[in-house]
């Protein structure tokens, strides 16, 4: 099958076959676009467990294969494929039922670039614990490479940790509470861990991405509550050194 | 691995037994696309892995039978793997996966011309200087009887090693399955392959194609070793000798003790108990 006078015609010709099932070609072609779509579809179920896992294994491969016909992986690490997956589930129309789906995608993306994401020390609150009132109000804390945080106005938070978990949800957990949250994940000590973040947190965060002061990110937090904020935050591995070195 | 010994495919599901494994000569083979990350704890533990057991690392993407160089930023990534693991073992494959900017997650098949055998022979020269040092490339898993054809496989394969200076990765469940959909003969394969050129051995498990059942055997990596490519196998260290031979599954995996069953059996037949047994 598939005779061409050169390599490139021949592998121009191959890739055709393997993207139009109407184009003609032995039995046994169906073997390459099989394992094409499947280590599409298993790549994107490795990067999505938790929406895997939300939807099942049918509900969740035929729309990986959906997606996989339209997006072919750009690069062979396969643990950055779908990064757009969440953007796929929010047009989706089987989806449209499944508000929070797109945002716990996203969720499952932030795991997966807090896991890869590179090394750097995170600053620790004692770093702080020495600076006199000048100096911390003039301090710019930089999120840590691998911190990632969102607010959504459903509880996608919620219903992503009981999914990323292998632990079955206890029969006895109460109803996910239908309410707006924030999610901070990040990488301390070499673990990717989360915690919940009110809208200050998450405002807070966003300041000092954009190279806030502490001073100026803490005008989205109440008085009250920056130093037990600043605290979780820390603890939670959200910062690195930045000015501190 | 100055000794030859038998290896496994390392998941990260098994990482913890698998550092913790005690056994003499073991060593792992990993898919280096898998560890191309910025930092965390994936290059921890396979640091962790390496301080213990010789490392393998045998590439999936660099798509050497493309008609076209393979990827800088890709190939710098893998010779950074090198450089930062110094690996016992490295590898690819004879096959292509990368077109029209995409990547195809596969090992896709080529009509063996003379312009292919140039290109590739190229490519592998590349690869090598990039990453200082000689790789082994590995002889594929067959489903289509491609017209075109202008050498015999084993020939292109041995020429490839002349012109490059590479060795050879022998797949002994790639033989089985070419063979058996081809409609070849797997032991002429195994008897008139090059052993001199042997780095590498893989054994892997292979099935039944879901719509074409026995008459199309896939290259699949999600059963134990067949007992035919045991065979093959045992006929092949019996004439060239033993060679480092690694148990690969990639699918439905089992225990880490299951597959260190099937290593204990490929140990057993590279230190020729079976042969003083029979």
């Amino acid at each position: 099958m598939m005779h061409a006078a050169t390599l490139a015609q021949f592998q121009d010709d191959f890739v055709r076959t393997l993207r139009d099932p109407d184009r003609p070609a032995p039995p046994a072609f169906a073997v390459y676009r099989n394992t094409v779509m499947k280590g599409c579809i298993d790549a994107l179920q490795a990067n999505y467990p938790a929406v895997a896992r939300l939807v099942g294994d049918e509900w969740f491969r035929a729309a990986a294969a959906v997606y996989a016909r339209a997006h072919a992986p750009r690069v062979p690490m396969l643990l950055e494929y779908g990064r757009d997956f969440d953007a796929f589930l929010a047009a989706f129309g089987p989806a449209a039922e499944l508000p929070f789906l797109s945002a716990v995608a996203r969720l499952d993306r932030f795991w997966t670039e807090a896991h890869a994401a590179a090394d750097e020390p995170a600053l620790d609150a004692r770093a702080l614990a020495g600076l006199d009132p000048e100096s911390l109000a003039s301090l710019r804390l930089r999120p840590h490479a691998a911190a990632r945080w969102a607010w959504h106005e459903l509880p996608a938070y919620t219903i992503w940790s009981r999914n990323r978990n292998e632990a079955m949800v206890a029969a006895d957990e109460p109803d996910v509470e239908w309410r707006p949250e924030g999610v901070l994940i990040a990488r301390p000590d070499d673990a990717v861990r989360w915690i919940g973040l009110d809208a200050a947190g998450c405002a807070f965060m966003d300041a000092c991405a954009a190279g806030a002061t502490l001073l100026e990110a803490a005008a989205a937090v109440p008085a009250a509550d920056l130093s037990g904020l600043l605290a979780k935050l820390l603890d939670a591995g959200a910062f690195t050194n930045g000015e501190l070195r | 691995m100055t000794t030859p010994s038998a290896g496994l495919g390392l998941k990260p599901v098994h990482f913890a037994q698998a550092l913790a494994a005690p056994a003499d000569g073991l060593w792992f083979e990993v898919h280096p696309e898998n560890y191309m990350v910025a930092g965390g704890p994936r290059l921890r533990w396979l640091e962790a892995i390496r301080a213990r057991h010789p490392l393998s690392l045998h590439g999936v993407a660099l798509s050497l039978a493309s008609d076209a160089e393979p990827d800088a930023a890709q190939l710098a990534r893998f010779a950074a793997l090198v450089r930062r693991f110094e690996p016992a073992l490295v590898s690819e494959h004879l096959a292509w996966s990368a077109a029209q900017g995409a990547y195809l997650p596969d090992l896709l098949p080529f009509p063996r011309t003379s312009e292919a055998l140039a290109r590739i022979a190229a490519n592998v020269g590349r690869v090598q200087d990039a990453l200082g040092r000689r790789i082994a490339v590995e002889n594929p898993s067959h489903y289509l009887a491609l017209e075109g054809h202008a050498w015999d496989e084993i020939d292109f394969l041995a020429e490839l090693a002349r012109r490059s200076g590479c060795g050879l990765l022998l797949d002994v469940n790639n033989v089985f399955v070419s063979a058996r959909n081809l409609g070849a003969s797997a032991e002429a394969y195994v008897d008139a392959f090059p052993g001199d050129l042997v780095m590498e051995v893989h054994l892997a498990g292979h099935s039944a194609d879901p719509a074409l059942g026995q008459a199309l055997l896939v290259d699949s990596h999600d059963a134990p070793v067949a007992p035919e490519v045991w065979a093959l196998y045992e006929r092949l260290v019996a004439r060239i000798g033993p060679r480092p031979t690694l148990i690969e599954r990639d699918d439905k995996l089992p225990g880490f003790a299951e597959l260190m069953v099937e290593r204990a059996t490929a140990l057993d037949v590279l230190r020729g108990r079976f042969a003083q047994a029979a």
